[in-house]
Order: structure tokens, then sequence, then C-alpha cells
């Protein structure tokens, strides 16, 4: 049997159209070797819930600039667990101010990034955290 | 009852038995558990063999940019009116140097994200040279055992070559954009032959005349067309004007539906139906009978010392091939 390949998803959520971030991340996860899937911006919760269990993804990376991920993040997670879905690894990053992070840690996030971090470091979190098709 | 009889159920049975009940999870995993070979895979897929057959699978195909996805997800939106349940493939390349790959085709569908109808599955190509995935043909059978009345399938952005969906489809769609090259283009074998449909997509654009003529004339040089079907050119105008965009969608889909009448009615969707499946009994036998026999060989190292026997010039690539087979299918 051929290894299994990574498959990830990097989605926006919300009304923020700053997406330089994610697609250099979604290019490095590329040449990570694994499977992309991108769906670019301005994406409701629900829809990036949805996309991630047809695709059959291990990790939901969302990015997010506005300051809506307190709001926007958890409702990924919450989605998805209502879908028996709680299996995907949902990771985040944009501009998160610090005092965020336990709030998001609790709510079912399970890293996150923000600027400063290598895109070296956050493949390598990937690769050492997930599972494929667990 | 039920509980009793699932109690007699394989569990590939089972697997196939939640698939065929619509269950989006256990189907993207069954395509996931084939395009990784996962040991399995193939048995639950023998369990929904039986019940394919019944969607109808158009394929999209042409240039990177051409409007593939933009036009898949107008279809979609069309059928849906009908109440049609759908299913999208939508193929990518996968980077020959990491293997890895940018799946970027379901941006332009993720409107349709959250209708529960309508399943869509992006799928990387991982080496293969036909346009599709080497999956694909079993993804076709996953979405068709589901249920679902139309599966939509998109190649890689094609050049010339790249006819493999022709072999999974009923109807095959080249999608075409004004200002690619000079009229001999349209001389050439390959992909252009392989259309029940033209479209000339992003027609608001310069040259749209012109290569509507050109395609136009490259059928009027064919003596005969298969079936009797002149595949018929639909411009569609551009996707910011969109009235004029969802009429000209509007006349696509009759298209697809005149071509799809006309396999019925002349009973010809029986021989693609046929030509497909020869086709997948090939690949079948192949991964089944050639397969095991080059693992093995590689893994006993025999590739590597045949390798240096020819680059020594002490053997020859035909001869080699002949020792194995003598050896394996005598």
């Amino acid at each position: 049997m051929a290894e299994r390949k990574l498959r990830i998803m990097v989605a926006k959520p919300g009304l923020d159209g700053h997406d330089r971030g994610a697609r250099i991340l979604a290019r490095h996860f590329r040449d990570s070797g694994f499977e992309v899937i991108y769906t670019g911006c301005h994406q409701t919760p629900e829809q990036i819930a949805a996309s991630a269990i047809q695709e059959d993804v291990d990790v939901v990376g969302l990015s997010c600039l506005s300051g809506a991920h307190r709001y926007l993040f958890p409702k990924v997670v919450e989605l998805l667990k209502e879908k028996g879905a709680d299996d995907i690894t949902v990771i985040g990053g944009g501009i998160i101010p610090e005092q965020d992070f336990q709030m998001l840690y609790d709510a079912g996030i399970k890293a996150i990034f923000t600027p400063g971090s290598t895109l070296e470091a956050i493949a390598r979190w990937v690769r050492e955290n997930v599972t494929q098709g667990s | 009852m039920q509980r009793v009889l699932s109690c007699f159920m394989s569990r590939d049975m089972k697997k196939a038995d939640k698939i065929r009940k619509g269950d989006i999870r256990s189907a993207t995993r069954l395509i996931r558990d084939i395009e990784d070979n996962v040991p399995g895979a193939k048995s639950t897929m023998k369990h929904l063999f039986p019940f394919t057959g019944k969607a109808r699978v158009l394929g999209l195909t042409g240039a990177p940019g051409a409007g593939k996805s933009t036009l898949i997800d107008a279809l979609i939106s069309r059928y849906r009116a009908g109440e049609k349940t759908i299913g999208a493939l939508l193929v990518d390349p996968t980077s020959p140097f990491t293997g890895g790959a940018i799946l970027g085709d379901r941006i332009r569908l993720q409107r349709h994200a959250e209708d529960p109808d309508v399943f869509i599955r992006s799928l990387a190509t991982r080496g293969a040279l036909g346009g599709l995935s080497k999956a694909a043909g079993d993804a076709i059978h996953v979405l068709d055992a589901m249920g679902k009345d139309i599966v939509f399938v998109e190649t890689v952005g094609t050049g010339q070559q790249e006819v493999e969906v022709m072999n999974h489809v009923h109807t095959v769609l080249v999608v075409l954009v004004p200002g690619m090259g000079d009229d001999v283009q349209a001389l050439k074998a390959g992909i252009l032959e392989i259309a029940d449909i033209f479209v000339i997509n992003k027609a608001d654009r310069d040259g749209t005349g012109k290569l509507y003529t050109e395609i136009s004339n490259m059928l009027d040089m064919v003596q005969a067309f298969p079936g009797g079907w002149r595949p018929p050119i639909v411009n569609v105008g551009s996707v910011f004007q969109p009235a004029l965009f969802r009429e000209h969608v509007e006349q696509l889909s009759q298209a697809i539906d005149g071509h799809y009448e006309h396999l019925v009615k002349n009973d010809l969707l029986g021989d693609r139906i046929r030509r497909q499946t020869l086709v997948e009994l090939n690949e079948a036998l192949r991964s089944c009978i050639l397969a095991p026999i080059l693992e093995k060989l590689v893994k006993e190292g025999e590739i590597e010392r045949m390798v240096d026997k020819l680059l020594k010039k002490e053997s020859d690539p035909y001869t080699c091939a002949e020792e194995i087979a003598n050896k394996y299918l005598r």
C-alpha cells in the first residue's frame, strides 16, 4: 500500500479578503507534499465545515486577519462536531492577540500561528501532530 | 429485522450500504482509500458495482483557465432548479517533484457547498497523464452508487492529447476560449475529436467569431459523424453579464440534454457504456496482473539488475520483458 497522502484545507472564514498569507501557506503545503484544497475568501463556517467533510481532509487551516476569529474559529469546530467529524484537526492563524489563545484552545483549535511563524514550522506541526486518514 | 440482517453483512458490505444511502463521509473516504491504494477498497467497490450505471456522467475538458469550473457551477444551479441531485469530481495536477497539489477548482463552486444534494470532491492526478486521476473511474462509480442523478467530471487543464475523459462519461464538453492559436490547431487530432459539444467560453471576447468558424469548418470536413451526431457549438458569454450568461447556460444545458436523448434514442448509450466497461476491465486486469509482478520485480531488485544489463548492452528491453513473461505468465 502506498503511503497515505495528507489532505489539508486552507480556508478564509468571514469578511476578510486578505489571502496573500493563506495562498503562500497553501503553496508551502503543496511543496511539502500535501494535497491542499483551497476554498478562497469570504467563506461561512458552514461552507468550510461542509467542504472539509466532502473533501475528507485531515486538517482545516483557518486564516483570519479581520478580528472575527473569536466567533468564526470555534464555530467551524462546533459544526464539524455536530456532523460527527470532530476527528478533523482545526488550526488557525492570522492577526490573533495572545489573550485570545486560551479561549480558542478551549474551543478546540489545536494550534495557532501568528505573524513571525515560519512556513516550515507550520508544516512541521501538521506533519507531527496529524495522522493521515485517521 | 434490519438489525438481524446486518449481522450477516461483512464490513465492506456495510460500508457499501452506507454509501448507497448517501453517507458523504463513507463515500469520500472510500474515494480516498482508492486513491491511496488501501487494501479492502476494491472489495467495497465490488459491492457497489451492481448499483452503478444510473447516473448521467458529463465530462468537461479544456485548457487551464478556460472556465470549466465556472461552467460546472452554473450547470449545477441549472440542474438543481430541476431538483436533480449532483456529484462533481474536480481534477487538478499533482506536482511531479513533491507529490503535493493545490486543488483549487472548488473555489468556483462554493455556493453549493452547503446544499446536501450536491457532493463535490477534488482529486489530484497523482501522476496520471490522461487528464484524470487513476481513481477517477471508481470515484464516478461511488457517486453513481450514492444515487446522484448527474455526475460532473472536470479534467485538469488540458492541451491536445488528454482524452481519457471520453472513456468515463456519456457526454464530453470541450471548453475553448477565443485567441489561442491559428486555424491549423483545429485540424489536429486529439482533444478536438472527442467533443460531443463544443463550448466557446468567454464569448464576449475578440476572436469568438473566428474560433466559431474554425470549429465549424473543421466539422464540415468530417465525412460521417459517429452515431450521426454533429457536435453543436455553444457560445457562452461573460459571467459578469448575468442575465445573458444564464441564457447561454440554458442553451448549453439544452445541448447537453439533446445529446443524451440522441444517445438513448439511437441506441448509442449501450455502445458508450460497453467501451467504458472494456477500458475498466483493461485497467483492472493491468492492476491485478501486471502491478503485482512489477512490485515483485522492484522488491527483489530484479528491475535494477535488468536496467544494469541494458546499460551495459548485455540485453535489450524486449528480451528482458519476454523473460519475465515466460517466468510469470506461462
